[in-house]
């Protein structure tokens, strides 16, 4: 492959020029959904940019030595990791694209959390270490389910390339493995009724409460391209393609949005699960999965 | 370069965030800034969003006259809040100690203490007067020429009432 179209890919489309503004018009849809849901007017359509500048413009952490450089290498390498998930994306099933696959892709997607976990810790405040440890538990949870209905996913189309996996008409396995999917994003993304690890009536910020300035809004940047990368996922792997690429950006736009309104309306109906619950309602799921995933592999062998 | 300070500055009045601290206030004014951020009140729509850390605040909001236990509370947390910055003493305890006034174990009013840039009276003040405050601390953070607040800045403070009658008495007055 191409090293030019490797680079254009990761610094023009879908990479850092064309995902940051559109992390920050999911972050605003997340935000309005939900003030739309309490009757509310909500932020204006610039608010997730202004709130970028402005954390550039604060003072920064004070910290030195290697804990410092952590918690501000965590941040960044959340950024990097996500948008080189989003180059991957297959919004356009083609085979000149990175010769990347959905094991790739799939740990692409997971390294942020790890990242988040890892900046909990390395802060070394009380409230940070308690969020990474719920982070922990609720992210050993819901990949149980996530990998499980990726595994579906890929052994129904009998392959693990992106480009192949996204042009076949979906079959059966691969509804439920995206449903299962989707039920998993609330706990990737920390929202409602997942949020434990975030819930600032308990343990402040959680693994965020030291970071401040440039480095807190790169985690804010982090958490809108995650959105655009889980939804981009779901959507890249859910809708047929039309074969004219004009319609399918819009087909692809328009679903991962409608995906983002979905959740954000599910965030703001529902109230935080404490850890406990949150863990076994995606082990109780999982084994609901497994099972089914077995008797098909069975029921469908050959 | 006076475009890129044009644009932060306006980043910073449209996107204050709040850190919320009680100093010994008798919960009034925090039932009513938690009032003024539900959703009744919409404060969204001027960017105005609670944090749960005040290292991702920019505007700190203090109730309460500042006992004696909280002191170290609120220097510490002030400290901690990155500049640039605002204060905002909501209701008449931080502006004058109101009620407790001359309490043994009441070491306020807040601004002899850190620096205090918008006062909202009131026992306690409307959510509408404390939404008029925050907004008026948000166009603060804005001018650039306000903005680094330093130990300087404290010290030009003057005494407040409380502080000259204790320096009359020959005792040591709090700052």
């Amino acid at each position: 492959m191409q090293v030019t179209t490797a680079i254009l890919r990761l610094l023009i489309f879908p990479g850092l020029f064309f995902a940051v503004p559109a992390a920050w018009l999911f972050l605003y849809i997340e935000r309005k959904t939900i003030a739309q849901m309490q009757q509310r007017i909500g932020p204006p359509l610039l608010q997730p940019f202004y709130d970028f500048v402005k954390l550039l413009g604060k003072e920064p952490l004070k910290l030195g030595g290697i804990q410092g450089l952590l918690m501000r290498a965590w941040p960044a390498f959340s950024v990097s990791v996500l948008i080189a998930a989003l180059a991957l994306i297959p919004v356009f099933p083609s085979k000149g694209g990175f010769s990347g696959d959905l094991i790739l892709l799939i740990t692409l997607l997971e390294l942020p959390s790890m990242f988040y976990m890892l900046a909990g810790f390395t802060s070394r405040s009380i409230y940070g270490k308690v969020g990474s440890m719920r982070e922990a538990s609720l992210s050993l949870s819901s990949n149980l389910l996530f990998l499980t209905a990726v595994m579906m996913i890929a052994v129904s189309a009998h392959t693990f390339r992106l480009s192949e996996l996204a042009v076949p008409a979906a079959s059966p396995a691969r509804w439920l493995g995206l449903a299962a999917i989707v039920l998993c994003i609330p706990a990737k993304l920390r929202l409602n009724p997942f949020s434990t690890s975030s819930a600032e009536q308990e343990i402040y910020s959680g693994p965020l409460t030291e970071y401040s300035g440039s480095d807190l809004a790169l985690w804010e940047l982090a958490h809108g391209l995650e959105w655009l990368a889980l939804s981009g996922f779901v959507v890249s792997l859910a809708f047929p393609r039309t074969g004219f690429k004009i319609a399918d950006a819009g087909i692809f736009a328009f679903l991962c949005i409608a995906l983002v309104v979905l959740l954000a309306t599910v965030a703001a109906a529902t109230a935080r699960f404490t850890i406990d619950r949150s863990v076994r309602f995606y082990w109780r799921w999982s084994v609901a999965l497994a099972v089914v995933f077995l008797v098909s592999a069975v029921v469908f062998k050959g | 370069m006076k475009v890129l300070e044009k644009l932060l500055s306006h980043c910073r009045q449209k996107s204050p965030w709040l850190f919320h601290m009680n100093s010994g206030s008798c919960n009034g004014c925090d039932i009513e800034l938690v009032a003024s951020i539900a959703p009744r009140y919409d404060v969204e729509q001027l960017g105005i969003h609670l944090e749960g850390s005040p290292r991702h605040a920019d505007i700190l909001c203090i109730t309460g006259p500042v006992t004696y236990n909280t002191l170290e509370a609120v220097k510490t947390v002030y400290g901690q809040v990155p500049r640039p910055k605002a204060v905002v003493a909501l209701g008449s305890c931080a502006a004058s100690c109101n009620a407790f006034a001359g309490s043994p174990t009441v070491v306020g009013p807040l601004h002899r203490h850190i620096p205090v840039d918008v006062y909202v009276p009131g026992c306690p003040p409307r959510p509408d007067a404390i939404i008029e405050g925050i907004a008026k601390a948000a166009e603060l953070l804005g001018h650039s020429e306000r903005r680094p607040l330093t130990d300087e800045d404290v010290k030009d403070i003057p005494p407040c009432g409380g502080c000259e009658a204790a320096a009359a008495e020959g005792e040591e007055p709090c700052r």
